[in-house]
């Protein structure tokens, strides 16, 4: 029988190892996992490569982990959100590193990580000081950077139904990075608002299936 | 001579969303253009967090905190709207399917590049969000801008000092004085405020001024 369900949040993110590539879902506090974030900086993981739209709300979640310490690098598209004070402090003391990458870039990094795909051509960056360094092809007229793949250890990410399989479904915005994130790592942890009977679920609207999903917990 | 308010700009912007667009409002100042769609055209607002038919500010008592816009502000969602997943709103983005992207800008350059995502201040960490993919991928870009700095430098320039979000993507530009199109003849006035005639546009202006022979008085209502 599958069940991917387990008891607490601590069962949740048990086994995550320093130096981790962690995908946190999210864009904003919107659809971000913030109880699996808080529970695994309970863990006293450290040296995390934190790949997230933005680089943590307040002080908890991401932010919570940045703020002690855990976080080595963190890469995303837009570090500054709703009250960035734990990044900017850390980023300005020189205590993390930071990769800006361009969203849709991040977002497809990840999705060729999932699919299994070694790299692609973009045109987004492609003359910038983001694409400098990167290898640049003219195609069609158009100048290409190559971007490569995304795979990480565990995604965090957060929905709003799920079933026993792994199925899941999300609400409103807050789906953003969570179905790419779940597909791109090779453990994927996600906090649900509700568990529902298998089944239960509409076949036409499960947006993540079951196939990518490890372990869920309700939070 | 009085110059166009922020909100003018955005009045002045939305007038020229055509019926059936798909358009992708900026933060900031684009973000006001969804106020003043004139009446009768049905518009798409695509967000890059995954909404398409973005609907306006919610009123009091209906928010839903897992709404939002790209600037995190609460919003809502029209009927005939939909959410996808954030590979899916950067599809739409870089793959020509929205219309009009309407941008603000540190500076455009007379060849239509945009500069819009750092100053490169060191009091700051850089982020660049959606910015680069809505320049090389929204069918036409353009972008909303006070002519000048505060402490009067122009935007409009030969050529950026800040770094690039992307070359020669730039089609229009809506100032405090001026509607300006970025053209193979130059950078083409095709309007200017009261008050003010080519020379004085010129001296607020670094990019070299054309001025086009339909050219218009730009004039916006009290919004």
């Amino acid at each position: 029988m599958i069940n991917k369900l387990v008891p607490s949040l601590r069962d949740a993110v048990a086994g995550i190892k320093d130096g981790a590539i962690v995908l946190c879902g999210g864009f904003g506090q919107v659809g971000e996992p913030v109880a699996l974030l808080n529970a695994l900086r309970d863990t006293g993981v450290r040296d995390l490569v934190c790949v997230a739209n933005n680089a943590g709300t307040g002080e908890e979640g991401l932010a919570g982990l940045i703020k002690d310490g855990r976080v080595r690098k963190v890469i995303c598209s837009f570090p500054r959100t709703t009250d960035p004070h734990v990044f900017e402090a850390a980023y300005k003391a020189g205590r993390i590193e930071l990769e800006v990458v361009p969203q849709g870039t991040l977002s497809e990094r990840m999705r060729a990580g999932a699919a299994g795909i070694g790299g692609f051509f973009i045109r987004t960056a492609a003359g910038t000081k983001l694409g400098m360094g990167k290898e640049t092809r003219e195609i069609g007229g158009e100048l290409y950077v190559l971007e490569e793949p995304i795979k990480a250890d565990i995604a965090l990410c957060r929905a709003d139904r799920a079933d026993r399989w792994g199925n899941l479904t999300y609400r409103k915005s807050a789906r953003n990075f969570n179905p790419v994130m779940a597909m791109a790592a090779a453990l994927t942890v996600v906090q649900v608002r509700e568990m529902v009977a298998l089944g239960a679920l509409d076949p036409e609207c499960i947006a993540t299936p079951g196939i990518f999903v490890d372990r869920l917990v309700v939070a | 001579m009085k110059p166009l308010s922020r909100r003018q700009i955005a009045w002045r912007a939305a007038q020229d969303i055509e019926d059936g667009a798909y358009v992708n409002l900026g933060i900031g100042l684009p973000t006001l253009c969804s106020d003043f769609i004139p009446v009768g055209r049905e518009i798409v607002f695509h967000s890059e967090n995954g909404i398409l038919g973005m609907g306006p500010a919610p009123t009091p008592g209906s928010e839903d905190p897992d709404l939002i816009n790209a600037g995190k502000q609460l919003t809502t969602l029209v009927s005939g709207g939909s959410f996808f997943h954030h590979n899916d709103a950067f599809l739409m983005i870089r793959g020509g399917h929205i219309d009009v992207a309407l941008l603000g800008a540190f500076e455009v350059s007379a060849d239509g590049d945009l500069a819009n995502w750092t100053t490169e201040d060191p009091n700051f960490s850089p982020g660049v969000g959606g910015a680069m993919d809505l320049a090389v991928g929204a069918k036409e870009v353009r972008v909303l801008v006070e002519h000048t700095t505060k402490d009067g430098r122009p935007r409009i320039r030969r050529r950026c000092a800040y770094p690039l979000t992307a070359a020669r993507c730039v089609k229009r530009v809506y100032t405090t004085l001026a509607v300006l199109d970025i053209a193979k003849e130059g950078v083409v006035v095709r309007e200017m405020v009261e008050g003010l005639d080519l020379a004085g546009l010129q001296a607020q202006t670094e990019a070299e001024l054309v001025l086009a022979n339909d050219w218009k008085r730009l004039a916006a209502p009290q919004v």
